[in-house]
């Protein structure tokens, strides 16, 4: 910004501070925590610095988790919750670039009743109709299993609204000079528009990895089988656990810190196609 | 909604291409949501052993609810609060950042990583936090002569969920704000400068007009956000309590359906949900129509 | 268009990697022994002990094997199994706790009646060998018992031993008398504790118990037991004084409200509060996460009420068998059940966790092993049980759509110690909103 004083910058500074130190607080309480012992807490003996039950914890958390909360270890519910979103993400990303593909390379009837039935499931977010779609996941035998985990939330207007973006930016004249060499559509599609939309289908990849890793509520009505728990539906149960029969903090709280590092790990070392992806898919 | 002026013959492709968006679509989105619009006009037990058709029973119940209409209450303060909270946190910051230049880069990092957190984590993180036996900051509190029990009194607890909300979207709200900032032209900013406008004036006739398209847009997405992203943030936490003070829509439809089993209410509820969210969606239609006929 | 690079080469196999995920049958099932799923909602040291008793009925014998599965909550274990019955997708066993009783028993189509069970199975089940004070809960009409008593607790005074003798009270004299409960919080919060007593289960405590304790209906026809044409009275003059006692004793901590269900634990083992009202099996968790030394009483009356105290009702759970499972494992059900009624298994469950011995020959074993001698102060929930025969108003609770009343209730409380609401509002407006739900579930249960 023009005419910008020392004393601003220094202001600046400090805005921003105070604001990252907010940010960090609960993260910073939550990696505490997950270093003492269950007792330590109701004794008020957790305090501002790292205790030494650190390695003793997080072993416990991945590996023999909570058995009697109901708590599976989190080392396979980790698995779980990449598995879910990495399908998520992939599924998405080919669903939507084929049917944007479909809409921006080919005339045909009912192209534009297509459009609108895609756009449809922008308005139709899964708290909304959790009753239903549940029971057709159930009538369709797919509860407890990774296709009921994922296959419900692949459909995605947002994703297919940014490929045709994309292809409505791709000239013309490469198309006309494939079908000149005699190209198919398809041949077309794989040599010439996904390696032009690489970047955008690793942008995509970023933020839609985020959201199936994130998801909740679906995950905890379509699995009573706890091989198929996720980790951020599992912290929940830990949660109630807590709060109730067994003060299992240090679980839950090292608990929480695996399930949030790999997200945000992928936000650290992925930034700018993570920036790109949100602001270019802007939902 | 047009297509490429250069297109490919095919008569079956494009629909082969189609399939899978639509099969999913259809299957999973459709088909459950004609299900909530059917079973809204039906009472049916818990088992779902036998139904009755009554009509729209089902809504003027909900119309004659003081919970629900408190519901309708609590959503929009709750809406209202996340949105102010994590707006103007994500302008402060994004004002700052902008003023910083290139020396925001570290800064960025550490605002943006809470987006990457699930609102159940979230949740879970701040509950923690204000927990009235073992909390750091329910002791803080506790320190500084004030009570806190969120267990007990509604308005701490609203504040809670309110926290882990805001908190978690702040990082989102940065982003677009910074995006905007940098977007604006520096020559118009240096000409009012010369004219004898101070940062102030600066920000309140050049900045704010050229942020309005953003912040617009940023609106629609924390409201959207705030109805219904938090379920996980309520769920993991307060479980819509104490009393109903932290039960909002898309907590009390699950709630309703799930727990209380009351299928047609449940149902109705959906319905209404719907209704405000094809609202939302008009309300951001003028920035898809922009897309669409790109 | 093949060219195989290694990315290409690497591609490939972290996508055949997920793809073998995916393809996973979703449930390995093995064939023998026959697999019956468990759902139930005991977390943390009851949790354990439930465990066990599924493995040691598993290991004596090799046909059936008992899987338990922890499903949350009480609500959330009973509407999840329900919703499960809806997608055909449920277990065989459900742990349904007591409030949930007339919801089960209306949903004749879904139950497998435990008597029936037992009947097809051919195994020895004599329904006179449970005490009629859990029995009474679970029979039909006709005295047939529908579920099978699992857990059944009373709630019971429990004092942190170490913070009376801290504030000069007698630790072996527990109060009895609600102005004693306030006299000796009053004391120990003199002696810098921070609260006098909590709850856990709000209404069940300070509605339901109260209301048997002292002799009052809950709601007309025998509390529900006569039908669901029941209406709730909860709006009488002994709960309203004892909600205003509450809402008074809220300000200075005398009473510190915890929350729903057993959330208000922590505040007695971390010792905040002195006192704690909560259900007999409540002990297990208390002893495992505590480090005071721990007294039992009696739930306190209120001295002025003519008769009091009457006797307490159960909490706690049953077993509900659900229909549409394949016939074998009915047969393992049965089994099942046949041995958790056996003397040792039940005197074994009830000395570990504090849930009430349901057949008298538990109870008898316990004495003759001489535990409540051994650990006095132990079976003070079963003499609060079996204090005066019971009347119409101590028999016991049965409301349809029960868990949204306990709600209601609870929500109304809530606002009443949040100082929102006086007493006389909120238990008017819970008994109005009670009677709607008990009417919305007449009309579907004819």
């Amino acid at each position: 910004m023009a005419g910008t004083s020392r004393l601003s910058l220094l202001f600046a500074h400090l805005v921003l501070i105070a604001g990252a130190a907010v940010m960090m607080l609960p993260l910073y309480v939550a990696f505490v925590a997950s270093t003492y012992a269950g007792a330590d807490f109701l004794s008020g003996r957790v305090g501002l610095l790292p205790g030494p039950h650190l390695v003793e914890n997080y072993r416990l958390a991945l590996t023999t988790g909570s058995s009697t909360a109901g708590i599976p270890p989190v080392g396979p519910m980790l698995w779980n919750s990449l598995v879910v979103a990495v399908v998520i993400a992939a599924g998405k990303i080919s669903i939507s670039i084929l049917s944007a593909f479909a809409i921006c390379y080919f005339r045909f009837p009912l192209r534009v009743p297509a459009f609108w039935l895609i756009f449809m499931t922008l308005m139709l977010p899964v708290e909304v109709r959790i009753l239903p779609t549940f029971e057709v996941a159930a009538r369709l035998d797919l509860l407890n299993s990774y296709a009921g985990l994922t296959v419900p939330l692949i459909a995605s207007a947002t994703a297919t609204f940014l490929f045709r973006q994309v292809f409505m930016t791709i000239p013309d004249e490469l198309t006309e000079a494939a079908i000149i060499d005699g190209a198919g559509p398809l041949r077309f599609f794989w040599s010439i528009l996904l390696p032009l939309s690489r970047t955008n289908i690793a942008a995509l990849f970023v933020i839609l990895f985020l959201y199936g890793w994130n998801q909740y509520l679906w995950p905890l009505l379509v699995t009573t089988d706890a091989s198929y728990f996720t980790v951020v539906m599992g912290i929940r149960r830990l949660v109630g656990a807590a709060a109730e029969a067994d003060p299992v903090w240090h679980l839950v709280m090292a608990t929480a810190i695996l399930a949030l590092v790999p997200p945000v790990l992928v936000i650290a070392a992925l930034q700018r196609l993570f920036v790109r992806g949100l602001t270019e898919t802007e939902k | 909604m047009q297509a490429k002026r250069v297109t490919f013959p095919g008569k079956i492709t494009p629909y082969l291409l189609l399939l899978p968006q639509v099969a999913v679509t259809l299957v999973f989105f459709v088909w459950p949501a004609g299900e909530a619009l059917v079973s809204s006009l039906f009472a049916q037990d818990a088992f779902g052993l036998g139904s009755t058709f009554v009509g729209l029973a089902n809504f003027a119940a909900l119309l004659r609810d003081p919970a629900y209409l408190e519901a309708v209450g609590v959503s929009f303060l709750f809406a209202f609060c996340v949105t102010v909270l994590a707006m103007g946190l994500g302008l402060l910051f994004a004002a700052a950042a902008d003023a910083l230049g290139k020396a925001a880069g570290l800064y960025q990092v550490l605002l943006v990583w809470p987006y990457a957190v699930a609102p159940a984590v979230a949740g879970v993180l701040w509950l923690f936090m204000f927990d009235p036996s073992v909390g750091m900051i329910a002791r803080a509190l506790r320190t500084m002569g004030l009570s806190w029990n969120h267990m007990l009194d509604g308005g701490q607890a609203l504040t809670l969920v309110i926290l882990a909300a805001a908190w978690k979207q702040v990082s989102y709200n940065f982003l677009f704000f910074y995006a905007g900032l940098r977007a604006i032209p520096q020559g118009a900013l240096e000409a009012a400068a010369l004219d004898g406008a101070g940062p102030f004036q600066r920000f309140r006739h050049i900045v704010l007009p050229l942020l309005a398209p953003t912040t617009f847009f940023l609106l629609v997405v924390n409201l959207t956000y705030a109805f219904f992203d938090t379920f996980g943030i309520i769920h993991a936490t307060t479980g819509g309590g104490p009393g109903r003070a932290t039960t909002i829509l898309v907590y009390k439809v699950f709630r309703d359906g799930f727990e209380g089993l009351d299928l047609g209410g449940s149902s109705a509820q959906s319905v209404v949900l719907l209704v405000i969210v094809v609202a939302l969606t008009a309300l951001q239609f003028r920035h898809i129509e922009h897309k669409v006929s790109y | 268009m093949v060219h195989s690079s290694r990315r290409g080469v690497l591609t490939a196999l972290v996508v055949s990697a997920f793809a073998a995920t995916l393809a996973q049958p979703a449930a390995a099932q093995s064939q023998t022994p026959t697999q019956i799923q468990w759902w139930h909602a005991m977390a943390g040291p009851l949790g354990e002990k439930l465990e066990k008793l599924a493995a040691d009925f598993n290991a004596t014998q090799g046909e059936y094997k008992i899987v338990p599965v922890f499903k949350g909550t009480y609500p959330e274990a009973m509407t999840g199994a329900i919703a499960a019955f809806r997608a055909k997708q449920h277990p065989a066993i459900v742990q349904v706790f007591e409030v949930g009783t007339a919801t089960m028993m209306s949903a004749k189509g879904a139950i497998y009646p435990t008597y029936k069970l037992m009947a097809d199975a051919g195994e020895p089940f004599d329904p006179k060998a449970y005490l009629p004070a859990v029995t009474g809960y679970y029979t039909d009409t006709g005295g047939n018992m529908l579920s099978f008593p699992f857990n059944s607790s009373t709630p019971i005074l429990y004092v942190n031993k170490d913070l009376f003798r801290k504030a000069g009270l007698d630790p072996e004299t527990p109060p009895k008398t609600w102005p004693e409960v306030e006299a000796a919080a009053l004391k120990v919060q003199a002696a810098g504790v921070p609260c006098g007593f909590t709850t856990q289960w709000p209404s069940w405590v300070n509605v339901e118990n109260l209301s048997a304790w002292h002799n009052v209906p809950v709601g007309t026809l025998e509390n529900g037991l006569g039908g669901t044409a029941t209406r709730l009275t909860i709006a009488n003059p002994l709960t309203q004084k004892h909600w205003e006692a509450l809402a008074r004793w809220q300000k200075t901590k005398i009473y510190d409200y915890g929350g729903r269900q057993s959330k208000a634990d922590p505040k007695f083992f971390s010792g905040e509060c002195a006192m704690s009202i909560g259900s007999s099996a409540a002990r297990a968790g208390i002893l495992a996460n505590s480090k005071f030394e721990l007294g039992y009483g009696m739930m306190p009356y209120w001295p002025d009420v003519q008769g009091a105290p009457q006797n307490a009702i159960i909490g706690g759970a049953t077993l509900w068998v659900l229909t549409g499972r394949p016939a074998e494992e009915y047969k393992g059900v049965a089994k099942f059940f046949g041995y958790l009624s056996r003397p040792e298994v039940q005197a074994w469950w009830h000395q570990n966790t504090g849930y009430l011995p349901i057949t008298q020959a538990a109870y008898d074993l316990s004495r003759a092993q001489g535990f409540y001698e051994k650990n006095p102060g132990t079976d003070v929930s079963i003499r609060q049980m079996t204090l005066k025969a019971p009347t119409a108003n101590s028999k016991g609770l049965r409301f349809g759509n029960f868990l949204q009343i306990r709600d209601v209730i609870e929500e109304e409380l809530e606002a009443t110690l949040a100082g929102q609401k006086t007493p006389q509002a909120a238990l008017a407006a819970a008994e109005a909103r009670g009677n709607e739900q008990l009417r919305a579930f007449e009309k579907a249960n004819p």
